[in-house]
């Protein structure tokens, strides 16, 4: 798998490219300014693209407005966006493009490696990656008439998997459950949230943030 | 500057026109009683030398200051003129020591000198606005006065020399005299009490002087607060530190000390002791991650003022719409105190106010930066020491800056901040289109 790597610091930039390489990914550049970023994304087309939001040369958010501008010139162009810090409203910029194949993580979930490079793949695939740190942010904004509310504590923890980007398979290993038994959460979910069933994983966390972030 | 300000605007007055000759009146009598205060000050001057002055001094400066005070409490109240209270404070505590301060400070000396005019001019002043009001309507009702009072009260104006006895028709003469007087002081009426609060404040007020050294007051308590406050943070910033990332950095390289050395005996303990030291860097992280939020939130760096005060919003349980219209970013600290102010404003209002909507508008006039915070919740909200909005205010003051509470039991809670910004200060950055 072809993957593109953006992080000034060379010491983060080795051992993430180290990490890839160490599984299988061709790392095809690895960039480590903003302006250099958008051209060699679109040059490069890789599968996948693993973005830190702070770049020289202004240090603010040059990896993040790099991504949403690479992915209006190429659509659905796979992006995980890397942070030292998570905010909803980076979260939503980059979720409002549409189309999935977006992750926004915290640095930190690095050294996590299998969950990070299930993240990276899931991305890869088209899926979404979004933090827990954020999804916890817009679940703990539920107010008194929303019908997050409404959620029996299980379905609450589902629904953050499921924002996260897990497929039912995956949030039945995390929670130590049947694929069934999610199913059946996802459904209640569904309903209580008035939000159409689709089997488009995607869909259903682009869905599922959309309504949280709108109220 | 606000004195400058007031000094070219008049202000209405407040209180109803029918009642200016009273209010006249009323200074007219006060500037007599001046005398009272300025006779004893006076004679008790020269009985310092004799000693008995400095008690007398100790007794009668305050009084003055306390009627001073509440002229410039009327003149402001019922004259809409602002003037400012010019005087020293004692360096040090002490009766002497305030006796000298006090002594050497012109506002003493220029307050005593306005009982002295005060009582003069602005009594004549007064006295002609009070008079010409009477006058006038003395002569309006003159032919129902001849007409009322037995013969020889009234029908005689002027001792009797230039007219003839007057009946109540011919009293009708008169009235063209009450027409003037009343000409003349609906005309002067208020220039007369405006002439007199000029004369009050060109004396009761600071001197340049004074104003300069009220202000130095001010910025030198401010500067020290500022000093104080910056103080705490490091040391806060320092035990942060001290006690997290650096107690668990130094735990992790233990661990890996001893994973490297366990890990061709025992592979197994070697793994744990990795786990252990992975968990405690992620730990790490989310602590100085906290910290740098808590010193410059990364979002203000990266959005500005605009940008952080969205995100903020994002955050709140409640809907917070946000308005804001400032051209350019303003320099780094003032935008980083006013989001400090926009967060606790916010905080509070999702702590305390129960509220379901929340408003910020940021706008930038007159040279300043204009913050408001509304929601509509419980209300209540005070500044209190030690509380979130008394830092704000404080934060504030560093730059200047005023806060405003209004919050009514009941509420809604408005939070009304203001930042000097001159324009000339506002960065244009370049625009951030692609997002």
């Amino acid at each position: 798998m072809r993957v593109l790597i953006a992080e000034d610091h060379a010491l983060l930039r080795d051992g993430l490219i180290r990490l890839l390489e160490a599984h299988d990914f061709t790392v095809v550049e690895a960039v480590d300014n903003g302006p250099r970023l958008v051209p060699a994304l679109v040059e490069h087309r890789p599968d996948v693209a693993v973005v830190d939001v702070r770049l020289p040369p202004t240090f603010t958010d040059e990896g993040l407005k790099a991504a949403i501008e690479a992915r209006r010139q190429v659509p659905g162009l796979p992006i995980l966006v890397l942070s030292q810090y998570v905010e909803q409203l980076y979260a939503r910029e980059l979720l409002t493009g549409g189309g999935g194949a977006v992750g926004y993580l915290l640095k930190d979930r690095v050294s996590n490696v299998a969950e990070f490079l299930d993240s990276v793949r899931r991305v890869a695939a088209g899926g979404t990656a979004m933090d827990p740190d954020v999804i916890g942010q817009l679940l703990a904004r539920s107010t008194r008439d929303s019908p997050v509310t409404r959620l029996t504590p299980r379905e609450s923890e589902v629904l953050g998997l499921m924002a996260e980007g897990r497929s039912n398979a995956a949030i039945a290993a995390a929670l130590f459950v049947t694929e069934k038994a999610v199913s059946k959460h996802t459904n209640n979910i569904f309903a209580k949230l008035d939000l159409p069933p689709s089997e488009d994983d995607n869909r259903r966390v682009m869905a599922v943030l959309t309504y949280l972030s709108s109220r | 500057m606000t004195t400058l300000q007031n000094a070219t605007s008049a202000p209405p007055l407040r209180f109803p026109r029918l009642a200016q000759p009273f209010v006249a009146l009323g200074l007219a009598v006060l500037a007599e009683i001046g005398i009272a205060f300025f006779v004893l000050n006076v004679v008790s001057v020269p009985l310092i030398a004799v000693w008995v002055g400095i008690p007398m001094l100790l007794v009668f400066v305050p009084c003055v200051r306390w009627f001073a005070n509440c002229h410039r409490t009327i003149m402001s109240g019922f004259l809409g003129v602002r003037i400012q209270r010019p005087y020293r404070k004692p360096p040090m505590p002490g009766m002497l020591m305030w006796l000298r301060t006090t002594l050497s400070d012109p506002a003493t000396w220029r307050d005593i000198a306005w009982l002295l005019v005060n009582a003069v001019i602005g009594f004549t002043l007064n006295l002609l606005s009070f008079v010409l009001f009477v006058a006038s309507v003395f002569y309006l009702i003159y032919p129902f006065l001849v007409w009322v009072t037995p013969a020889g009260v009234f029908d005689e104006p002027f001792g009797g020399a230039i007219l003839p006895t007057l009946t109540p028709l011919t009293a009708f003469m008169m009235v063209p005299l009450g027409l003037v007087a009343f000409l003349i002081w609906s005309a002067a009426g208020e220039r007369l009490l405006r002439a007199n609060a000029f004369l009050a404040k060109s004396l009761l007020g600071p001197t340049e002087n004074a104003q300069l050294a009220i202000r130095v007051r001010e910025l030198a308590e401010s500067r020290a607060e500022t000093v104080d406050t910056q103080a705490a943070e490091l040391r806060r910033i320092e035990r942060d530190l001290h006690d997290g990332a650096q107690a668990r950095l130094a735990a992790l390289s233990m661990n890996l000390g001893m994973a490297e050395e366990m890990v061709a005996r025992d592979p197994e303990q070697a793994a744990a002791l990795l786990t252990e030291a992975r968990e405690s860097a992620s730990t790490a992280l989310s602590e100085l991650r906290d910290l740098v939020r808590g010193i410059h939130p990364p979002v203000l760096a990266d959005r500005g003022l605009d940008g952080a005060v969205n995100a903020l919003a994002l955050t709140c349980p409640f809907k917070v719409d946000v308005t804001y219209d400032v051209p350019g970013r303003p320099p780094a600290p003032v935008e980083s105190a006013a989001y400090f102010a926009v967060a606790e404003a916010l905080a509070n209002a999702v702590k305390y106010s129960a509220a379901t909507n929340a408003w910020v508008q940021i706008t930038h006039e007159d040279e300043r930066l204009h913050i408001i915070v509304g929601d509509d919740g419980v209300g209540g909200a005070t500044v209190t020491v030690g509380g979130g909005l008394y830092g704000i205010q404080r934060r504030l003051a560093a730059f200047d800056g005023t806060l405003t509470v209004v919050s009514p039991t009941g509420g809604p809670t408005t939070v009304i901040m203001e930042l000097p910004c001159e324009s000339s200060s506002l960065k244009i950055t370049p625009s951030s289109g692609t997002a």
